[in-house]
């Protein structure tokens, strides 16, 4: 199990990347007790969007599919959740609505996935396909505002969007505050910890196998359409969890978190963090969201603004990403130390070297 | 008894016909190599054998079973194996990765290790397995295809011109390793150019000029038959 987590495909490993994992973790669970609750709240709602950045990690980084309908599942399963609060009746019911919202969502990208890997699209058509599906779903929801629209007692409401469906409950607890943030830290360590092990094993190895070369893959036997359907229902199910955590954290959701500004933020995510790493991701992904949020509480177009001219930045100056980039080069450093701290007479050799250079 | 058996297959890209109603049949157990000009179609009819192209017309047996609308990774389940014309390996991932992805689907664990840790010393590659395969020389590459080729341990291994790039050593080697699988009872099936190495392996040659069989039988009937040594050989070679 160890050798999963500590394997190859995911950067970060030894002793000395789960001690830092684990002093992090540590820091996480001791917050709320620092913290305000405004903070804390805030922290728990960067965290609901840690999981599409995630899963769109993998789809894109790991399996080589650049998903830009993202939001086209969290959409789905964040409605689904809606529709299913209100109609079961709240309670305890809303663990139910949850897991049913995130199958819906995977059941949608079962679906689209089939015909979109079958049908044989590929590279920016992928992109294109998945961009117009959360268009479509944006614009038919944003015309949903007549009382017709309804899903038994679950109003769709249009552009005003849904609103009224319980959060998550167990029993009379509500799952609000300092209790959401820890299930949302749980959660993240679950699913962060569950990938790892996913691309460390051999379905991962075949997931990057086919990035690299599909034709190759194949010709070793595997059916890759599987594999790609697989990735990209886990990807869009996480997208889903985002979409279902929001709904219940706001209890609302309106067609503009699924429309086209939405569906580019986990693009920018990814791509500043560095699309092929998960632990990268899951960094960047929280600095960028505290950094937006931040700077929106000042300025929303001046955050949108930022968020473009990072994604500019990096194409043009760090297309691997820049968190990326910035962990490898602290890990060159920290090792390159370590060998010169065993051996010195390396460390005088390189610096040598460095000197004559 | 044969193993692949093509039945008057054709394959047209649009005007062009690239292989027109050709049979060819390879035994089980032979070295088999198909030889022709370029242009003459080899590894359209390669790729037709393994599934990358459907074909126009024609039907492909392999053990007896129809394989003609199977997918590539069927046919590879079936028990073929290809190294392709132009190295096709996993670039950005090491070595050892590419030989761990091609031999998992066999053997795993401790066993999995063991026989990376083989293939990596019979290919020479054991220094060089944890770089990326895509900074490896073109030779060292094509080492690596057919490594990933041989881990499936497949009834039938089809080579696409698999010592372009090598040097002689490096050519006499990879005939001497093939002729090795072969001695084990894997048939294969090689599209090569360079006809030192044909020597030292064909145990049957088929000849393909402009998409049709033009001749095919022992190298000593080829290497002699006057029609051949005009489109291909050139009239002084091998006398």
């Amino acid at each position: 199990m160890f050798k999963l987590l500590d394997g190859s495909q995911t950067l970060g490993r030894g002793r000395t990347f789960w001690s830092c994992f684990l002093a992090v973790l540590a820091a996480a669970l001791i917050y709320p007790v620092f913290a305000d609750s405004y903070d804390v709240g805030n922290f728990s709602y960067f965290l609901i969007w840690i999981f599409m950045a995630l899963g769109l990690c993998l789809m894109w980084g790991y399996g080589g599919m650049l998903s830009f309908g993202q939001t086209f599942f969290f959409g789905i399963a964040g409605y689904a959740y809606g529709v299913l609060a209100i109609n079961m009746g709240g309670g305890s019911a809303t663990i139910a609505a949850l897991v049913l919202s995130i199958v819906i969502a995977m059941m949608a990208a079962g679906i689209l996935g089939y015909f979109m890997i079958w049908g044989g699209i590929s590279g920016i058509f992928f992109g294109i396909v998945t961009l117009s599906a959360t268009l479509v779903l944006a614009f038919f929801l944003g015309q949903t505002a007549g009382p017709e629209w309804r899903i038994g007692t679950a109003r769709l409401n249009g552009f005003n969007g849904m609103k009224g469906m319980d959060p998550l409950t167990v029993g009379d607890f509500y799952i609000e505050g300092s209790a959401l943030y820890y299930v949302m830290v749980a959660l993240i360590v679950a699913v962060y910890i569950g990938l790892r092990i996913l691309l460390n094993s051999r379905i991962g190895n075949v997931i990057v196998a086919t990035r690299e070369n599909p034709q190759r893959a194949e010709m070793l036997g595997y059916d890759i359409r599987k594999y790609q359907l697989l990735t990209f229902t886990i990807g869009s199910g996480l997208a889903g969890l985002s979409g279902a955590l929001y709904t219940s954290w706001g209890q609302f959701i309106t067609p503009s978190s699924i429309g086209l500004p939405a569906a580019a933020m986990p693009i920018v995510w990814v791509a500043f963090s560095g699309r092929s790493d998960l632990t990268a991701t899951l960094v960047g992904s929280f600095l960028l969201l505290f950094g937006f949020q931040t700077i929106t509480v000042y300025s929303q177009q001046a955050a949108l603004v930022l968020m473009g001219a990072l994604l500019l930045a990096t194409v043009m100056l760090a297309p691997q990403g820049f968190v990326l980039g910035v962990g490898k080069l602290v890990a060159d450093r920290w090792t390159g130390r370590r060998r010169r701290g065993a051996n010195p007479a390396l460390g005088q050799a390189n610096g040598l070297q460095s000197n004559e250079t | 008894m044969a193993l692949v058996d093509v039945k008057g297959v054709t394959k047209r890209f649009g005007g062009l016909t690239a292989v027109s109603d050709v049979d060819l049949t390879v035994k089980a157990g032979e070295i088999h190599c198909l030889i022709g000009p370029n242009g003459a179609g080899k590894s359209t009819l390669f790729k037709l054998i393994v599934g990358l192209y459907p074909p126009t017309n024609g039907t492909i047996l392999f053990d007896s079973v129809d394989v003609t609308e199977e997918r590539p990774f069927a046919r590879v389940q079936r028990g073929m194996s290809i190294k392709m014309q132009a190295p096709s390996v996993f670039k950005e991932l090491p070595v050892r990765q590419n030989i761990q992805i091609a031999l998992q689907k066999r053997v795993s664990g401790a066993k999995r290790d063991l026989e990376e840790d083989r293939l990596l010393a019979l290919l020479n590659l054991e220094a060089d397995s944890n770089k990326p395969a895509g900074v490896l020389s073109h030779g060292q590459q094509q080492w690596l295809e057919i490594g990933m080729a041989l881990a499936l341990q497949p009834q039938l291994l089809l080579l696409d011109e698999p010592t372009a790039g090598m040097s002689p050593e490096e050519t006499f080697k990879t005939g001497e390793l093939i002729k090795s699988f072969n001695a084990e009872g894997m048939t294969v099936l090689v599209v090569e150019h360079d006809m030192a190495f044909v020597r030292q392996v064909a145990q049957r040659v088929t000849v393909l000029h402009l998409g049709k069989i033009f001749a095919r039988g022992s190298l000593e009937a080829i290497i002699q038959d006057e029609k051949v040594a005009e489109i291909y050989l050139g009239r002084t070679h091998g006398h």
